[in-house]
């Protein structure tokens, strides 16, 4: 378990590095990082001010060091145009995207397991229609106008719910059902596929024949063997999720890091954006390494093979 | 005499191809999926002819016309105008092509980039695995939304910049399907026996391995066209994608989002045609996977 926990680890770490040096890179795809922050006006030598006050005039070697070294300490540099160090930015915002994350995916387990369960029990039947019906919906919604009609629905034919800000609850229950509800299928298809599988087993016959109740066996015997891959999946979903947000929250107006990385990417902040990037990917990286870790745990098959 | 009687035309057992043809036809889902695409797809190549109006045009006379089912709608412009006056039956009918169009070519830049990955990583193994599996590591990690926007808001939004990033960024679920398709057939008879009369490994991966996985090839294809386009439309719904006046529905129902107060139906209208033609796709691509290869179901 520690040789397989070290060499996920080994492989988490190089991840992390590529996916740092390719944010980084993403300052240099411009052109010239300087001429753009200085804007279209300034003269040749203003630009050179800039240059050396950034100190785009090194290697870029070195300046990527520099900026790594900077990250793992939680320095990002300074926002171009908010005028703050980006870490004091991000920090003020992550509380948010992780509230609405929780409670996307919590929304999504919670609808979707239950379904998947009951479609499982009885296939082909009415239920397991509907939810193959609501997965297949949900997987063609456009999220961004999922959540416009549900502003139109709930905010203005209504009135029941605040349409955008992030000052009260109220205001988390839309991003929260389209973001869960964009997560919502594949697990519930998972969970049901997962389910099939595992009632065709012997312990469930077992079960059965020693009279457990029909919800014993399901919950207790059934599910419990079925909800492994859904764990891993879900952990992947909220890595998903977090980086995918910035739709959610730029419609609600959430005023998250998703949000933010909205406002800094449509002013060409690209401290904020580069730092943003290396932070979701970080939280995939972390989720994805967590759930492979607690699926060979749970299954020895995986950290022998 | 010499005539064969049904009964016995009954007992032949139906060629492969005709128990395909039957499974196809008996997939309600696939049926659907194929019908809805092919109407699509038309619209799109006849727009000119259909829409009756130009989707750039402006009549600034005659702005935000309701559509036929409310009052003081205009026959001349079955589905109303926008805030420009331009005709929104234009503009969708044009916009079919703009989503079509993302999604085919999109789908192709990353069905080559990660068909290549994945054989290669399946059919080479060691090293090479090693690094494809890392390079897929490493884009599954970056959020994509995020990415994408940045990228495009770099280097300016057009449709050739649009398409070229989703191409860039959207290979990873080619190259992780493709890699275990290969790793399942690598080692079968037919493989070996190719190796064994001396082929080249071109000939080997061109004409033995991949018509034995192109079936899941199409699957992946098509659910990632439909990414493709609903990645397309989220950017330009941020305003960081195709760029006005060009008929995108993504670009729509941002233009729309203006005025929904009022008039839901000006993001009414484009959503639920990006709905019908993402659900058609995404059905279809179910649909070829339960009929083709049903122990790939997920």
């Amino acid at each position: 378990m520690l040789v397989f926990a070290l060499k996920r680890l080994g492989l988490v770490v190089l991840v992390t590095l590529t996916v740092s040096l390719l944010s980084f890179s993403l300052l240099f795809m411009s052109g010239d990082p300087a001429s753009a922050i200085a804007g279209e006006n300034a003269s040749a030598s203003d630009i050179e001010a800039i240059r050396t006050l950034y100190g785009f005039d090194r290697p870029f070697l070195v300046q990527y060091g520099d900026w790594l070294s900077g990250a793992l300490r939680g320095d990002f540099g300074q926002s171009y145009y908010f005028k703050l160090p980006v870490s004091t930015l991000i920090a003020d915002r992550l509380s948010v995207t992780m509230l609405l994350g929780v409670c996307g995916i919590s929304f999504a387990l919670l609808t979707a397991v239950p379904l998947g369960v009951v479609a499982a029990m009885r296939p082909n039947s009415f239920i397991d229609r509907a939810a193959l019906f609501l997965s297949v919906m949900g997987q063609a919604m456009p999220s961004f106008w999922f959540g416009l009609v549900l502003i139109v629905i709930f905010s203005i034919q209504l009135n029941w719910l605040p349409p955008s800000g992030s000052s009260g609850w109220q205001n988390f229950i839309m991003p929260t059902v389209v973001l869960g509800y964009y997560a919502m299928p594949a697990i519930m298809r998972l969970t049901r596929a997962g389910m099939l599988e595992v009632l065709g087993a012997d312990y469930i016959r077992t079960a059965r024949a020693k009279g457990a109740s029909e919800m014993r066996v399901m919950f207790k015997h059934a599910l419990r063997n079925a909800i492994v891959p859904v764990v891993s999946l879900a952990a992947v979903q909220m890595g998903f999720m977090l980086g995918g947000s910035i739709v959610v929250e730029s419609i609600f107006a959430l005023h998250g890091a998703g949000y933010l990385a909205w406002e800094s990417i449509a002013r060409n902040d690209l401290p904020t954006v580069q730092a943003l990037i290396l932070i979701f990917s970080c939280f995939y990286i972390i989720f994805t390494f967590l759930s492979d870790l607690a699926n060979a745990w749970l299954d020895p098959r995986i950290r022998v093979g | 005499m010499g005539t064969v009687s049904p009964a016995a035309e009954e007992i032949r057992a139906p060629s492969p191809a005709a128990l395909l043809r039957r499974r196809i036809f008996g997939h309600y889902g696939l049926v659907f999926g194929i019908t809805v695409l092919f109407i699509i797809i038309l619209i799109a190549l006849f727009a000119p002819l259909l829409a009756g109006h130009d989707p750039y045009s402006q009549d600034l006379l005659a702005r935000m016309k309701p559509p036929f089912w409310m009052n003081g709608s205009d026959p001349d412009h079955i589905l109303g105008t926008d805030h420009l006056g331009r005709d929104y039956l234009a503009r969708l009918l044009y916009g079919a092509r703009i989503s079509l169009a993302i999604g085919f070519i999109a789908a192709l830049i990353s069905g080559l980039i990660g068909t290549a990955m994945g054989v290669a990583a399946g059919y080479f193994g060691g090293r090479v695995d090693l690094v494809v599996t890392f390079l897929i590591n490493v884009r599954l990690a970056m959020p994509v939304v995020l990415v994408a926007l940045a990228v495009v808001a770099i280097l300016g939004g057009s449709l050739h910049v649009v398409v070229t990033v989703l191409g860039l960024l959207l290979w990873d679920r080619f190259a992780v399907v493709m890699r275990s398709s290969v790793l399942q057939v690598r080692d079968l008879e037919y493989v070996n026996a190719a190796k064994a009369i001396g082929c080249s490994t071109r000939r080997i991966i061109l004409s033995e391995i991949m018509p034995n996985i192109v079936n899941n090839l199409i699957v992946v294809a098509t659910l990632e066209m439909a990414h493709a386009i609903l990645l397309e439309a989220a950017l330009s719904f941020l305003g960081l994608g195709v760029q006005p006046p060009t008929p995108s529905w993504g670009l729509m129902i941002s233009e729309g989002k203006q005025m929904m107060l009022f008039e839901p139906w000006l993001i009414a209208i484009p959503g639920i045609a990006l709905f019908i033609l993402v659900l058609a796709i995404n059905l279809l691509g179910d649909g070829l996977r339960d009929v083709t290869a049903p122990e790939n179901r997920g």
